[in-house]
């Protein structure tokens, strides 16, 4: 099933797979921005290998680390074929100010919350999408919280000795 | 002394104070709700096992305006802290606030910036009972201790008070 | 000429039948539900940053509280998928009692969900039956790892300590009690006219709309997809385990509560095969600078000593790159994407949350039916709060 996948996508979308890995048997290929869309559509369309299955969307802040020189978010979409029972992964880099890319509402209804929470958390912004807001965090709450930028923020805790000063946030 | 002597058996000579605290501590219905991990605790301290309807919490109210206690269990996140104000506030007097677990009493494991640190910075709380999750005898002794708590109460501290708030 | 309009209902963040704190803002015409969104978010806890920030050791505990049902369920992913990228390989004892911990937990799992979607339906004493038998289970728990729910027992490598001597005992008679009392389920429920006429019919979904959804774990199987990741990607060794998925056929809600008491049933099987037929063996794998020695080595040896300071201190640098491990927990696909980076912490751990996925196919499930199948409809997908936000 590697090989088919691999086959198809080497044969139809040549100029859009910029690069192949395989760590610890996770087979990911990585992509243009613009033909996401295509892909996806032709995977579905494709009866033999039957993805018909997204699990996640997920992204990756390589922000401070070597890695961020191909892009600083990493989107990561992990596609499952339920008849071969094979799992793999399209991913995608984007750059730091205003990361946008092609909402899959119309492919999958599943995608909608995952890229509703791909916004909240991270800020990558997804055309074509119907009701792109905020869901998990709160609405007073501005900023993108699990960017590396964004700070954890805990408290000190209050103990006898210093009970009397007012609580210290530490960002 | 005197007088109960003479007084047939069924006739028993009281305060006051005394009878409007074993009201309060004899029937006092909790409101259901539960937030996270400790609500199941709080369900399981409901179950056959830890019978907490032996106290006299037969039923859990789920609406704020027929309860008289709030157990706050389990982790406030910003998002609901406004909603527990306005929960607190539709519950009519008199209304006792027990936190139950870590992450209600003080934020838990979870120190950031989605969680309250300690329910008690939005609304005044009674017991506090620690645990994560604590055990339904934990709870269970929590509660105990707030009816410790809930006889040494007196009607002349609240009624200057009431008197105040509701004219 | 009366002018009709459609009334917009808040099913607020409390509410006894929301399982937790979801809001749902429905609009009804008369009886009718035209639309229903669901409000999340009300717990969110930045579980996944805090784990960011943390070793991976001590991001261990922070699992638990997430399907906080099913805690061993959680603990379990993460350590695969640690031991996935780390590249360990655990003994066969490890798991076999892995197994078995997580087919108790399933067990668990549906016992709470079977007594809450009973009281939201009516049926209020099913929820003090399923409740003592959750209590036998509770015991093993206990035994294993001293806490009630929240035990952290599955470790990186390993488990926590050696399984108690009366591990097998405790869970044969867990075992025995559950199966017993799943006939006086039966009983009550199955057959019930007034259970029927509110679940037959009721949240329907098709096979192509589960799909399309993502949905995973008995909604999907409640359709008829046979999808069941233990079977189709085994992990911890299921594929030495004899057992049958449950399928469903009508994808109601009828369905899926005969599908999951299926499911008790073949974890029984499961669990009574791990115990007849359990290895000897270390309870953790032997990897230094990886994984903890065991407690009793670091009294006598140097080596053991040096291991354990560091790896509590520092903890193990983890390779650049990323690993996706997916299992069968009771709600649905669980699945932990975490990337290392070099560094003795995680970049990314991202949670695949199954109540999340399936609680945003609500609206497909409720448009067009009654007010009062809203609230079958969210029992029986079967949500934890804490999941769904993390």
């Amino acid at each position: 099933m590697e090989e088919n996948v691999r086959g198809f996508l080497k044969e139809r979308f040549d100029e859009a797979v910029i690069g192949e890995d395989n760590f610890r048997g996770e087979q990911t290929f990585q992509i243009k921005p613009e033909s996401l869309i295509d892909i996806c559509q032709a995977l579905l369309e494709e009866v033999e290998l039957d993805v018909r299955y997204l699990s996640d969307i997920t992204v990756v802040d390589w922000l401070g680390h070597e890695r961020e020189r191909d892009g600083r978010f990493e989107v990561v979409y992990n596609l499952y074929s339920l008849s071969s029972r094979h799992r793999f992964f399209l991913s995608i880099r984007l750059e730091s100010d205003r990361p946008t890319l092609r909402s899959l509402t119309d492919l999958w209804p599943s995608a909608n919350w995952l890229e509703r929470e791909a916004y909240d958390l991270f800020g990558i912004e997804f055309t074509g999408h119907p009701d792109l807001t905020k869901i998990l965090t709160p609405e007073d709450l501005e900023g993108h919280p699990l960017r590396k930028d964004f700070p954890l923020t805990w408290e000190q805790p209050t103990f006898g000795w210093n009970k009397d000063a007012p609580p210290e946030v530490i960002r | 002394m005197g007088l109960e002597e003479k007084i047939p058996d069924s006739i028993i000579l009281t305060t006051l104070d005394k009878m409007v605290n074993w009201s309060h501590k004899r029937s006092m219905w909790p409101l259901g709700f539960g937030l996270a991990c400790c609500a199941i605790e709080m369900m399981a301290a409901f179950a056959p096992r830890f019978d907490l309807a032996r106290f006299g919490m037969e039923v859990m109210r789920p609406s704020p305006r027929q309860a008289d206690l709030m157990i706050v269990a389990g982790r406030v996140s910003m998002k609901m802290a406004p909603v527990i104000k306005t929960l607190y506030e539709q519950m009519p007097n008199p209304k006792w606030v027990i936190s139950m677990g870590s992450c209600a009493s003080c934020g838990g494991v979870f120190n950031n910036y989605a969680v309250l640190q300690g329910v008690d910075r939005i609304i005044p709380v009674d017991v506090y009972v620690p645990g994560c999750p604590p055990r339904p005898e934990q709870l269970i002794d929590g509660i105990l201790k707030l009816f410790a708590r809930v006889e040494k109460e007196s009607l002349k501290d609240q009624r200057e008070e009431w008197g105040r708030k509701a004219v | 000429m009366a002018e009709t309009r459609t009334v917009t209902l808040n099913m607020g963040p409390q509410h006894p039948s929301t399982h937790g704190v979801l809001r749902v803002v429905l609009e009804l015409d008369g009886e009718r539900v035209v639309s229903a969104k669901p409000v999340v978010g009300y717990l969110h806890t930045g579980i996944e940053k805090t784990m960011e920030s943390m070793l991976y050791y001590k991001a261990l505990p922070c699992t638990d509280r997430m399907d906080y049902l099913s805690p061993m369920s959680n603990n379990l992913g993460y350590c695969l998928a640690v031991e996935k990228l780390m590249d360990i390989e655990v003994p066969e004892k490890v798991k076999w009692a892995r197994v078995c911990l997580a087919e108790l937990t399933r067990i668990k799992s549906h016992l709470v969900w079977l007594g809450t979607h009973s009281i939201d339906l009516g049926a209020m004493s099913m929820l003090l039956y399923t409740f003592r038998e959750r209590e036998s289970i509770i015991d093993v728990y206990e035994a294993c790892g001293g806490q009630r729910m929240m035990t952290s027992y599955i470790r990186i490598g390993g488990l926590a300590h050696e399984l108690p001597p009366d591990f097998e005992s405790k869970v044969r008679r867990a075992v025995t009690e559950v199966s017993e009392h799943l006939g006086d389920y039966e009983a009550l429920l199955t057959k019930n006219q007034i259970f029927i006429n509110r679940t037959k019919g009721v949240a329907v979904i098709s096979a192509e709309d589960a799909i399309a959804w993502s949905l995973s774990g008995p909604m999907l199987r409640g359709s008829g997809v046979k999808h069941d990741l233990r079977k189709s990607n085994p992990y911890s060794g299921y594929e030495n385990f004899d057992f049958d998925i449950a399928l469903g056929r009508n994808g109601d809600a009828y369905d899926r509560y005969l599908l999951r008491l299926e499911e008790i049933r073949q974890s029984i099987r499961i669990i009574r095969q791990t115990l007849d037929g359990m290895p000897e063996g270390p309870y953790r794998a032997h990897v230094p600078g990886v994984v903890l020695p065991p407690k009793e080595d670091i009294l006598y040896k140097m080596e053991s000593m040096i291991f354990h300071f560091k790896i509590i201190t520092e903890g193990f640098k983890a390779p650049v790159g990323s690993v996706y491990q997916a299992i069968e927990a009771p709600k649905g696909e669980l699945g932990f994407y975490i990337t290392g980076d070099g560094t003795n912490k995680p970049r990314r751990v991202r949670v695949r949350p199954p109540s999340f996925v399936n609680l945003a196919a609500l609206p497909c499930l409720v448009e067009g039916s009654l007010f009062a199948d809203v609230v079958c409809a969210i029992g029986t997908i079967d949500i934890v709060l804490g999941e769904v936000d993390r």
